[in-house]
């Protein structure tokens, strides 16, 4: 290895730590729905959607830098792999579900049905 | 040995070839952009998964309602459970996995095999659990019926819980012989014959007079109940008998949802699978000292690496079919 290592196993369970708690907190939230995040939009997606979305990005965060040693290396190799992942995902998520929500609109107010 | 492990400390330009350029091995940096390919080919599939169901939002089965098995508990609604103790197996089988490429940086050999043997029983665990779940999706549970437009029809009770087709379906001994092959002429067969025919189920449906029948549209994030009525019209409608899944119809709604759900985990189990056996193939090398006379635990960081990637995979199918 051109760099040195530092041992750290004490960070690991930390992250392991913070991986769990923050499945549990979703499989609370998911298993009780309140009402009052479930019930309520923001930019068409209810708030607990948001809260399962913003979770998951937390818990990737911590999988890639911590587990899959991302801190650990060069700031140019990090934001190759990471910044056109984030970017073309962005760009294929607002093309297609913007396309999606077209199509359902249209199975809703033309006279073309899915369903009889 | 060289092809593995860059050893040369070339003073020459980062480009200049004898270097490691972005500071990785030759080897881990590709394994770090055959993630990217792989992580965007995921991304693939779980927005065209997006599209689909943002095109069908009001019909597409509620996550909780289809996923609700735990192993030794038959018949009690244990939604989420399950894949929340997948999800740990996948989870703890990473830790695993970064201590042993930690213990590979110290040359420390029997804390990588101990460490290493841990992530493939966890791997193991996993695709089991998931073979396990699988095998309920494809079963069912209640069963349900399919109208000549293709809409998937569900029964409830009177508190509105779905009641299985076994519990009401009248007996009326119409039953027919399977067509296979050895009972046709030229190869003729059909696929495997539900448990009850459409006029059982319409008839047991007329015999119990507090049934109704629960439609795919969903309002106020649950799915509507028809009254009695609206229900003996709609069963008028029945064309099909359907009972579990498959790619064709499944018992749950949108027909995509079950291609969506086998493709998707089943590319997902196979990743884990492949996981597996490159990490057995690599505990091999630990045993046999590979690593040890080569100075450098490198190989076990860079299948680390594409473990870790399985794992993150899942945290986002996890989200995105038991979640949402």
């Amino acid at each position: 290895m051109s760099h040195e290592y530092v041992s750290n196993t004490a960070r690991i369970w930390k992250v392991f730590g913070i991986l769990s708690v923050v499945t549990i907190i979703e499989v609370f939230l998911g298993i009780y729905k309140p009402d009052a995040l479930h019930l309520s939009y923001f930019l068409g997606l209810s708030l607990l959607n948001w809260i399962f979305y913003a979770l998951t990005i937390f818990k990737a965060y911590f999988i890639v830098w911590a587990f899959m040693h991302m801190e650990g290396e060069e700031s140019s190799l990090r934001w190759a792999v990471v910044l056109p992942v984030i970017f073309l995902v962005l760009y294929l998520l607002f093309i297609l579900l913007t396309e999606g929500h077209y199509i359902y609109g249209v199975f809703k107010d033309s006279t073309i049905k899915w369903n009889f | 040995m060289e092809a593995t492990v860059t050893t040369a400390n070339s003073e020459e330009k980062t480009w200049g070839g004898g270097n490691e350029p972005m500071g990785a091995s030759y080897g881990k940096m590709m394994m770090w952009f055959f993630i990217v390919s792989d992580a965007l080919t995921f991304s693939g599939f779980l927005a065209a998964y997006g599209f689909s169901r943002f095109k069908f939002i009001e019909t597409w089965p509620l996550p909780d309602e289809v996923f609700t098995h735990f192993p030794f508990m038959h018949g009690v609604a244990a939604p989420m459970y399950y894949v929340a103790f997948m999800t740990f197996i996948l989870i703890f089988s990473s830790v695993t996995m970064v201590l042993a490429v930690d213990a590979g940086h110290q040359l420390k050999k029997n804390k990588v095999v101990v460490y290493m043997f841990l992530t493939i029983i966890g791997g193991l665990i996993f695709v089991g659990s998931q073979a396990w779940e699988w095998k309920n999706f494809i079963n069912g549970e209640y069963g349900a019926i399919e109208t000549k437009g293709g809409s998937i029809l569900q029964f409830v009770g009177k508190d509105g819980k779905q009641v299985a087709l076994a519990d009401f379906a009248a007996t009326l001994h119409e039953e027919r012989t399977q067509l296979s092959r050895s009972h046709g002429s030229w190869f003729m067969e059909e696929s495997t014959q539900p448990t009850y025919s459409v006029a059982e189920v319409q008839a047991g449906f007329k015999a119990h007079p507090d049934l109704l029948i629960r439609t795919e549209v969903i309002k106020d994030k649950k799915k509507t109940i028809l009254s009695r009525a609206e229900s003996e019209l709609r069963l008028g409608q029945a064309a099909l008998v359907v009972e579990g899944a498959n790619l064709e119809r499944n018992e749950y709604g949108s027909k995509l949802f079950a291609d969506f759900f086998f493709f998707i985990t089943g590319f997902h189990g196979f990743h884990v699978f492949s996981g597996v056996i490159i990490n057995i193939i690599i505990f091999f090398n630990v045993l046999l000292g590979t690593y040890e006379k080569r100075k450098s635990y490198e190989m076990v960081e860079k299948v680390g690496l594409y473990w870790h990637f399985v794992d993150l995979v899942w945290v986002f199918v996890f989200t995105v079919f038991y979640l949402v």
